[in-house]
């Protein structure tokens, strides 16, 4: 008797997949759609992602501080409310502070030797321990900063101000009348604002901007051993009156504050749903018609014996192996496209983030279903006509 | 008894806010070791009579009785085994596979019942080869004329070894030449006596192949005619 053959069940998935790959056409077709959806999704998500990382950058560069203390009413990093010199000192008196150190933050602008004038974000780090200074340097020494009239630039704020870039040649400039001379370019994560980042010792920051009452708009703090940031921010914030936040946490309330008040996350959600949709809809409707097309085909099987279970294990084959495929090359042409562009300003320090993957996964997979689910309806109830008729 | 047996079978299909009956109270018996064909006017119900007794389709009303089995008490899982294990399929357009070699085709029947795409294939090389074809078991659908193609559907049809061959119009996509080969073959199916062949067609060409030809008309069988009276009444 023929049946008592070797039994296989894999024989209905290698028909699946002749299927699938006999037309190369539709196949390619099937997988750009898929690979056109992953790109879509993993790359606008992940810019988003990274474009709302940068409005804690300044945050996250401060790699040693645990709790960052500022005046209550500060609700975002590039808010500033200067608080009293004096405060420092109350900070440092707090139990289980191994240190703390003032921290300046501003904007200001420099003119060029040109005359032309540029913003930038002055970032004022203590003389001694020179926390805060970042530490990828690409010429010139970190200490160098303490000499007289001393400045270090971020790479993306050199090249922006000049472009013709030479990190050796040094090049001065002036700043509230102050002649400053930049001694060495570092590599730093850019921040929200995109302006140069330009580093000078606290003191100095302290005699190059217009003097008032209160100058010192944050002070960073680590904990000793044994105390939680946690623990040591309440403390701070119970001793002192002061707004205690731990890194994390004044990172993230950055973050839902551009969240919350500015139209980014509106726009961005909206480019996200649309290319999602525009790649659900790609993938949904390619598939669809891959299905449909082989509906004769499908219900051929039927009529000689093929069952709907193994119709829908060829289908979900099918499916898993477009998806598969084009998940993979939407995913790689997503890395690639960050590695391609990890040097330029606009989208240094953007990467793909495991969770993006992980949902785009999702998402793709999600898409795929609902389509074959959507067309196996179709063929899960044939017309015997389309079986009979020519 | 009968092998095939259909009493008082109607089919309606929904129609817009009605029904449309396509076939009214056909009764009739059909033996194996024959070669019947049903025919008539298109439209009168022919396709839709072997949906129904080959259990595609249900009927409306009515009883068929099938190789002994009551197809009526069947669900559509148990048709679908019963089908798979008693019936061989040939349709006007062949519905082959177009990724499938011709051997590959053949077997599909063994494969649906589990058996490895090499061993169908085996065995279906050795149906390709009845009905001529063994220097064409590799090929593509693609690369074979339409006659090929009806003989590489009946090596699928007869592959799983069934007791009844229902076939379609299957002479209507191929010129004279091939189709009195095709016929030639399923005449031979049809002269043993444990196998059963049913055509529909409209191919008066080949009416003189049948040992008994059922006449449709408007959802009815009119007429139970020997060949030679049928062809003479034509």
């Amino acid at each position: 008797m023929i049946l008592n053959g070797s039994l296989n069940g894999n024989s209905m998935n290698a028909v699946a997949l002749k299927m699938l790959l006999g037309d190369r056409a539709k196949y390619l077709g099937l997988v750009f759609g898929v690979t056109f959806a992953t790109l879509l999704m993993a790359q606008q998500v992940s810019i988003f992602v990274g474009i709302m990382s940068r409005t804690a950058n300044a945050i996250t560069s401060v790699r040693e501080a645990d709790v960052w203390v500022m005046d209550p009413r500060v609700r975002y990093v590039d808010e500033v409310e200067p608080m009293r010199d004096v405060e420092l000192s109350r900070v440092r008196s707090v139990p289980g502070v191994d240190w703390a150190v003032p921290f300046y933050k501003g904007l200001s602008t420099i003119r060029l030797a040109d005359g032309l004038t540029q913003q930038v974000q002055l970032i004022g780090v203590d003389d001694v321990s020179l926390i805060g200074l970042c530490d990828d340097m690409l010429s010139g020494r970190r200490d160098a900063i303490r000499d007289p009239q001393s400045a270090i630039m971020d790479r993306n704020g050199f090249l922006f101000v000049w472009p013709e870039g030479d990190f050796q040649n040094s090049r001065t400039f002036e700043l509230n009348d102050n002649r400053l001379r930049i001694r060495g370019v570092c590599n730093e994560k850019p921040t929200f604002l995109t302006f140069p980042i330009l580093y000078v010792t606290y003191q100095t920051a302290m005699e190059i901007t217009p003097p008032q009452r209160k100058k010192m708009p944050f002070i960073v703090v680590k904990a000793r051993d044994g105390v939680t940031a946690e623990a040591l921010a309440t403390r701070i914030a119970h001793t002192t009156g002061l707004q205690a936040l731990t890194a994390p946490q004044f990172r993230w309330r950055s973050i839902n504050y551009y969240l919350e008040r500015t139209g980014i996350p509106i726009n961005f959600g909206i480019t996200i749903a649309l290319g999602a949709i525009i790649g659900a809809a790609i993938t949904a409707q390619t598939f669809y018609i891959f299905v449909v097309e082989n509906l004769k085909q499908f219900a051929a099987m039927k009529a000689v014996g093929v069952t709907n279970g193994q119709l829908l294990r060829m289908v979900l084959l099918q499916a898993s192996v477009v998806g598969s495929m084009g998940y993979g090359l939407g995913m790689g042409a997503t890395a690639l496209f960050f590695f391609a562009t990890k040097n330029q300003p606009a989208l240094q320090g953007f990467q793909l983030y495991a969770q993006v993957m992980a949902g785009t996964a999702v998402s793709i997979a999600i898409i795929i279903l609902g389509s074959i689910l959507f067309s196996l309806r179709k063929v899960f109830r044939l017309d015997p006509a389309v079986v009979f008729r020519g | 008894m009968s092998d095939v047996s259909l009493r008082h079978v109607s089919k309606s299909f929904a129609a817009g806010d009605g029904q449309v009956q396509v076939l009214h109270d056909v009764s009739t018996d059909i033996r194996l070791g024959e070669l019947t064909m049903l025919v008539g006017p298109s439209g009168c119900g022919k396709t839709t009579l072997i949906s129904i007794l080959s259990g595609i389709l249900s009927a409306s009303a009515g009883e068929i009785e099938l190789l002994g089995h009551s197809l009526t008490q069947m669900n559509d899982r148990k048709k679908v085994m019963f089908r798979r294990k008693n019936i061989g399929f040939i349709f006007q357009q062949y519905n082959l596979l177009p990724a499938l070699t011709a051997a590959e085709n053949a077997g599909m029947p063994l494969m649906a019942s589990g058996l490895s795409m090499q061993k169908a294939s085996q065995r279906a090389c050795e149906l390709l080869d009845a009905v001529g074809m063994s220097d064409h078991v590799n090929k593509l659908p693609r690369q074979l004329s339409g006659g090929q193609q009806q003989r590489v559907a009946i090596a699928r049809a007869l592959v799983h070894s069934p007791r009844l061959i229902v076939c379609d119009e299957p002479t209507a996509a191929l010129d004279a030449a091939s189709g009195k080969g095709v016929m030639d073959i399923l005449r031979q199916i049809a002269s043993t006596p444990e196998r059963g062949v049913i055509v529909v067609t409209h191919d008066n060409r080949i009416y003189s192949h049948a040992d008994r030809i059922l006449e449709m008309s408007d959802g009815r069988l009119i007429g139970d005619h020997a060949p030679d009276a049928f062809i003479h009444k034509e």
